[in-house]
């Protein structure tokens, strides 16, 4: 009984990766671009739905109608005003802007918001759980997680293969010249992924603040997980991204139960056996 | 050997000085009631993740500062300039900031605070570069033995004034005596970082002084800082039967195990936990969650003291910070405030202000009443090591009253002068 527990609070725990990381994966996907600020504009849209709650007085899972428009808006004007000036043959010039992007959305958060410690309050659907058997209980709020990620990438992946959109996003992946000859025009298109990636990155952010405490600066430690998704899954693959997640949650959740030291060593060390089996991981689409 | 060379470099450089600053000595000597100058460098985290321990250092230095104005030594008159450096939460830039006051500024003394990864480095470089520093806000043995401390011999530059483990063993095993709870099996959570193994060491942390009180510490072993998942703790915590967690864990580790643990039907009558649960805002954030949470508690505005600087009472310095931010009272405030008392003390004790070993002694001579209590380090029982001074610590718990958090002092076994403020409560 203890592992079934062990194995589905581990899937579950993957859907959160996976939100996490769907944003990135898809940016990836798109343009080519790492963004090291993901973990921090997730915390970011955090504050503003924490913001937005104050002031309206919305149910946090409610806020999201406003907080993922905007978002969206926001990343689609990042990427014109700002991401778009950098990209180009060498990679390291927008990494070093996100990077970038990375410290002054923390301190920007600090100056704004304080170092308080905040959290969004769902009421009590945040401590309810269903019985599944004896000794294996699932929490509402981690099962809406993990559906809310299964939906994301699945509503993600219809828009890549069955829309006009998606068809756009798929010829500048898969040569950004050509594309542009076709009449695309590869700075509009990044900038869609981009707001797509953001208004993935605000439904993370809310669930993130229900989930548990944030502060400004813990972006960073809250993302490296999603990378590891991302790499097991195969660059560029949504549906990937997921069983990355879960992969990582379920490693994670058996070196826990062994002893909790090997909680993360045991999702490191899943990760490294992946790669040194495929190293392009498990479902590459991009080259 | 380390110590002869530095002698031999500052008595140059003192020459050198000398002879260049001849002309303004012979003008000015020391004996003549002319105002001298002396700067504090005050190193503390204003952003970072410890931002929350300097939030009220502005407050405080203008306070300070107007209270140092007319502050004599020797009978003449002192200019007490403060420098204020933030660390950005990092230990080298902490290091790196405390050189720059040093080397540049010429500061005359050093005061920081704010965990040992703010005190430590900044005693460091001020015992490297025989600098007079006092640091607080750090448990004593992190502070001493981290530094590679010797309790034969201790420092000579560096003083620190704070509680220790053993304060807050005692603390929290008299807040689960009150409790009186059947279950002797205590939930251990303590994370891999320097708190956790020292919390949970099994021959110098929690486990044996628990023990010795008759309760068995269910451990499951060090998790990692920011954790995803606490269900095999919890299920480990459920099999015991366990009534009471404690540990110590950083604020968003102890709301993930906080709301799982309800998840998944562990309902615990005690929750001690240190670290996470000291700033309201957390508790705030917990919602009806946070009620009855307990913690160690080593400043609030209840404590029988008062400032030998200013002479507000712990009340009206915390009723005066939250009149002037709109923001809660917290625990760093009495202590950071009680560094510029040592300070003050200092400069008006000691016998040569531009002399950093007439200011060291000073500093040793220290025996003052303060707003977080008496600060001495003459060797009293309540030095552990020639350079550490224990305050008195009391244990207590956040009751919420109209959904605002309210730390309640609910047991001073350990610091019966400090008075209790209600009974304790049991979580559910």
């Amino acid at each position: 009984m203890d592992w079934i527990n062990v194995i589905i609070q581990g899937v579950l725990i993957g859907g959160l990766y996976a939100l996490f990381a769907a944003g990135l994966s898809l940016i990836f996907g798109v343009m080519r671009l790492v963004n090291i600020s993901h973990g921090d504009f997730i915390v970011g849209a955090a504050y503003v739905a924490f913001a937005v709650i104050q002031m309206t007085g919305l149910h946090p899972l409610v806020s999201l109608v406003i907080v993922v428009p905007l978002f969206a808006l926001l990343g689609y004007a990042l990427q014109l005003g700002l991401l778009n000036r950098v990209l180009g043959g060498d990679i390291l010039p927008p990494l070093i802007v996100t990077f970038g992007l990375s410290i002054i959305v923390q301190n920007g958060l600090l100056t704004l918001f304080t170092a308080d410690s905040r959290r969004l309050d769902a009421g009590a659907i945040e401590v309810e759980s269903l019985n599944l058997m004896p000794g294996v209980d699932i929490g509402y709020m981690p099962l809406m997680t993990f559906v809310s990620a299964v939906a994301i990438i699945a509503g993600l992946q219809f828009l890549f293969y069955r829309t006009t959109m998606g068809r756009a996003f798929r010829a500048t992946s898969d040569d950004g010249e050509i594309a542009q000859i076709m009449g695309l025009d590869n700075r509009k298109v990044f900038g869609w992924a981009m707001g797509l990636a953001m208004a993935v990155v605000a439904v993370a952010g809310v669930f993130l603040a229900i989930r548990a405490n944030f502060d400004p600066f813990m972006g960073p430690s809250r993302l490296i997980f999603g990378f590891e998704a991302v790499i097991i899954g195969g660059l560029g693959n949504l549906w990937g991204t997921l069983a990355g997640g879960i992969i990582l949650g379920v490693a994670q959740g058996i070196g826990a139960h062994i002893d909790p030291g090997w909680q993360l060593l045991a999702g490191h060390i899943a990760f490294l056996a992946i790669l040194a089996v495929r190293p392009r991981g498990l479902f590459p689409r991009v080259d | 050997m380390r110590k002869f060379q530095s002698m031999d470099r500052r008595a140059l450089l003192k020459g050198g000085a000398a002879m260049l600053a001849a002309p303004a000595i012979l003008r000015a000597s020391r004996a003549s009631a002319q105002a001298s100058s002396f700067k504090i460098g005050f190193v503390n985290p204003a952003t970072g993740p410890l931002a929350g321990f300097g939030e009220a250092d502005q407050y405080i230095i203008q306070a300070a500062q107007a209270a140092l104005a007319g502050i004599e030594n020797n009978g003449a008159p002192v200019n007490v300039e403060i420098i204020y450096k933030d660390t950005q939460s990092s230990s080298n830039r902490a290091a790196e900031v405390t050189v720059e006051l040093i080397e540049r500024d010429g500061v005359d003394l050093v005061v920081a605070s704010a965990a040992p990864d703010t005190t430590n480095p900044v005693a460091d470089q001020c015992e490297l570069l025989e600098m007079p520093c006092v640091t607080t806000v750090a448990p004593w043995q992190p502070y001493f033995f981290g530094r590679q401390g010797n309790p034969a011999t201790g420092f000579d530059f560096t003083y620190h004034f704070f509680w220790g483990l053993e304060d807050v063993i005692a603390n929290f095993l008299n807040l689960w005596d009150d409790a009186g709870l059947t279950s002797r099996n205590i939930a251990g959570l303590f994370p891999n970082d320097a708190d956790g193994n020292a919390w949970g060491d099994p021959q110098l942390g929690l486990p044996p002084a628990l023990a010795a009180r008759g309760y068995t510490t269910i451990d499951p072993g060090r998790y990692q800082v920011m954790n995803n998942d606490f269900s095999s703790q919890i299920a480990a915590f459920k099999d015991a039967g366990c009534e009471i967690v404690t540990g110590n864990m950083i604020p968003p580790d102890f709301a993930t195990f906080w709301s799982q643990a309800a998840q998944q039907g562990f309902n615990p009558r005690v929750v001690t936990i240190g670290k996470a649960l000291l700033f309201p805002s957390v508790i705030e954030s917990l919602g009806a969650r946070g009620d009855n949470l307990t913690s160690e508690i080593w400043w609030s505005p209840s404590h029988p003291f008062a400032s030998s600087l200013t002479g507000e009472t712990s009340r009206q310095l915390a009723d005066g910070y939250s009149a002037a931010t709109g923001r809660p009272w917290t625990q760093p405030i009495g202590f950071i405030h009680a560094l510029f008392e040592v300070a003050a003390d200092v400069i008006r004790r000691c016998e040569a202000l531009d002399d950093s070993m007439a200011v060291v002694d000073a500093i040793a001579q220290t025996d003052l009443d303060t707003i977080v209590g008496n600060v001495s380090w003459n060797g009293g029982p309540l030095n552990p090591v020639k350079n550490v001074k224990r305050t008195p610590l009391v244990a207590g718990q956040w009751q919420l009253e109209n959904g605002a958090p309210n730390l309640v002092i609910t047991n001073n076994t350990e610091a019966p002068n400090i008075p209790v403020g209600g009974a304790m409560r049991l979580i559910g």
